[in-house]
């Protein structure tokens, strides 16, 4: 392939040839500067080549069919699990595919919500499973950063279960305030689910320490790794946590696919969530019971070509090296908060210097809403994301209402770092502020 | 671009006309913007003057982006002191201008400040700023109206 780096780094123009889109003008000839892969990354010609191979040669229903292409179909799927599980240090069968982490994250929700009413009903459950039973008064705790995706779910748990919601919440800087982990985290906690990097805030988590305070008093550790698996090297089993989600389309994958891991004790004890073809054992008209994980969690066709696409883009990010990725963006990073301290009424929501943040920069500007700063970057082709990033208590939190975030990725270098910080100057024109 | 942050809709963003909530009121509401999180409170009170049910008054306060803010600005210039059939007939004619892709321009005798938002019409995004305080404004207009109603019967 072509792509890739040269020993000493990631060469972001020449991997930018592999990412035709990147190419097109906008808003009437401008040259596009997208700088919004927190949201959602473009795709190389790779994956879209992957999934269109797939579909002119092997498309075909997975496990199921005693045709060729279904064979086929069966080893594109299950050989693409294999790859993307090994990119993240895993082994294939404790990987899930799901529509996206929303989706990962809703099925532990249910996990816990689905043995509560069926232990509520009676039901005897296998004693690993009662593990995901919870009592009115048992705590979840998450953190006052997360996105609305590991937030809503375990307030509908809560609201389903009698279970009590807490938070590690906020310092003015917008990192994880840990000094209160022993008052929040306690005996009665049964889960911690937290993110590993802030989408809103670019803020990066340690682990490790939440992940001891969760383990001595035995909770269950689910970790969202939406903004960490894409943009450096992570190993789910070093990390010492139950469960990890994340999705493709982050990591220069397709829509449509997101993942789920979790340790064979973890899997294997969790009821299922969508229920229907694909996940059984044994069907009778009176009662089922279910494959083991991880098909107990994926009920219906998959999806089979955006596995394959993922895994593609696996290889891709693989061949660059994730140390690069990681390297790449730390000088963006650097770069774009060492121009932005230099920019008057610039205001940076989130950590202002290198330690422990990623490469999402949220910021406010005196005197201009971020909806109407994006929207200007927009006319000089800059493409950034406005609002409250689906964090909403988060950036309440942080006393601002909404903010505007730039998030690089592989494909973007300083040049588009200072074209962003250039067309700041006119939104302080454009509004008359100075 | 000018398109949209005519120096009208800025000039309505810097100086809010009518802002700050105020009494006397029938009904007053709450509405969000939820993918941007813009946010308006919206006071409406509505008095017969001559046997013609008129807008007393409209009063708001809120925070959000110029597009929105400069929108309830010019919402109140409109139909603050209006007949309500020609203030619903002002929300009609807002929204057929802003939802029309840019098919429509505003008439100015109807809308007045209003008609610079035309200019939304080209980026959809934006609509839904434009739109908020005229719609908040219309569901207190079901409300009070719904009150004086229930208040009557």
């Amino acid at each position: 392939m072509s792509i890739t780096a040269s020993a000493s780094g990631l060469d972001a123009q020449a991997l930018r040839a592999q990412f035709p889109i990147l190419d097109r003008e906008v808003r009437g000839g401008g040259r596009l500067i997208y700088l919004d892969s927190a949201a959602t990354t473009q795709k190389p010609l790779a994956v879209l080549d992957a999934e269109r191979d797939y579909y002119l040669t092997s498309n075909a229903a997975v496990h199921r069919g005693a045709h060729q292409l279904a064979e086929e179909a069966t080893e594109a799927f299950e050989g693409s699990r294999a790859r993307i599980a090994a990119f993240v240090g895993a082994r294939a069968d404790d990987l899930v595919f799901t529509r996206n982490a929303t989706e990962s994250l809703n099925l532990m929700a249910y996990a816990f919500s689905n043995a509560t009413a069926k232990s509520r009903m009676g039901e005897i459950l296998p004693e690993a499973t009662r593990r995901f039973v919870l009592e009115p008064g048992d705590e979840i705790v998450v953190t006052q950063m997360e996105h609305h995706a590991n937030l809503i779910p375990w307030q509908e748990v809560c609201s389903k279960t009698g279970a009590v919601l807490r938070w590690i919440p906020l310092t003015t800087e917008g990192r994880l305030d840990l000094d209160s982990l022993p008052s929040v985290i306690t005996p009665r906690t049964r889960v911690v689910a937290f993110t590993q990097q802030s989408n809103l805030l670019g803020t990066i988590n340690p682990v490790s320490p939440i992940v001891d305070a969760a383990r001595a008093v035995g909770a269950l550790v689910i970790l969202d790794a939406c903004q960490s698996v894409p943009h450096m090297p992570i190993d789910v089993t070093s990390l010492g946590v139950d469960a990890i989600a994340w999705s493709g389309h982050k990591m220069l994958g397709p829509t449509g696919i997101g993942c789920l891991w979790a340790t064979p004790e973890t899997l294997d004890a969790m009821p299922p969530f969508i229920t229907g073809g694909s996940m059984i054992e044994t069907v009778t008209m009176e009662a089922s019971t279910f494959a083991p994980p991880p098909k107990r969690f994926e009920a219906g066709v998959p999806m089979v070509a955006q596995a394959v696409g993922l895994a593609a883009a696996c290889d891709f990010l693989a061949e660059v090296g994730m140390d690069r990725v990681a390297e790449h963006e730390r000088q963006l990073t650097a770069h774009a908060l060492d121009r932005l301290a230099h920019e008057p009424g610039v205001r940076i929501v989130g950590p202002t210097d290198m330690v422990m943040r990623g490469s999402a920069i949220s910021f406010v500007m005196d005197g201009v809403h971020p909806h109407d700063v994006g929207q200007i970057l927009d006319d000089r082709g800059i493409a950034v994301r406005v609002g409250h990033h689906c964090a909403w208590p988060g950036c309440r939190a942080m006393d601002v209402p909404a903010t505007t975030r730039m998030s690089p990725y592989v494909y973007n270098d300083e040049a588009d770092i200072d074209a962003f910080v250039e067309a700041l100057s006119d939104v302080r024109r454009v509004f008359g502020v100075s | 671009m000018e398109d949209l942050y005519q120096e009208i809709i800025l000039d309505h963003y810097r100086h809010p006309q009518g802002r700050g909530l105020r009494e006397p009121f029938e009904s007053q509401v709450h509405h969000v913007n939820p993918t941007c999180g813009d946010e308006i409170d919206l006071r409406l009170h509505l008095e017969e003057r001559d046997g013609v049910l008129t807008v007393a008054d409209v009063s708001y306060d809120g925070q959000g982006c110029s597009i929105s803010q400069a929108s309830a600005s010019v919402l109140y210039e409109n139909v603050n002191g209006l007949p309500l059939a020609d203030a619903l007939y002002a929300l009609d004619r807002f929204s057929e201008m802003v939802t029309s892709k840019g098919e429509i321009a505003g008439d100015e005798d109807v809308l007045g400040d209003a008609v610079a938002f035309g200019g939304v019409a080209k980026y959809p995004a934006r609509v839904k700023c434009a739109l908020l305080p005229w719609l908040a404004w219309k569901d207190a207009v079901v409300q009070a109206t719904e009150s004086i109603e229930g208040g009557s019967a």
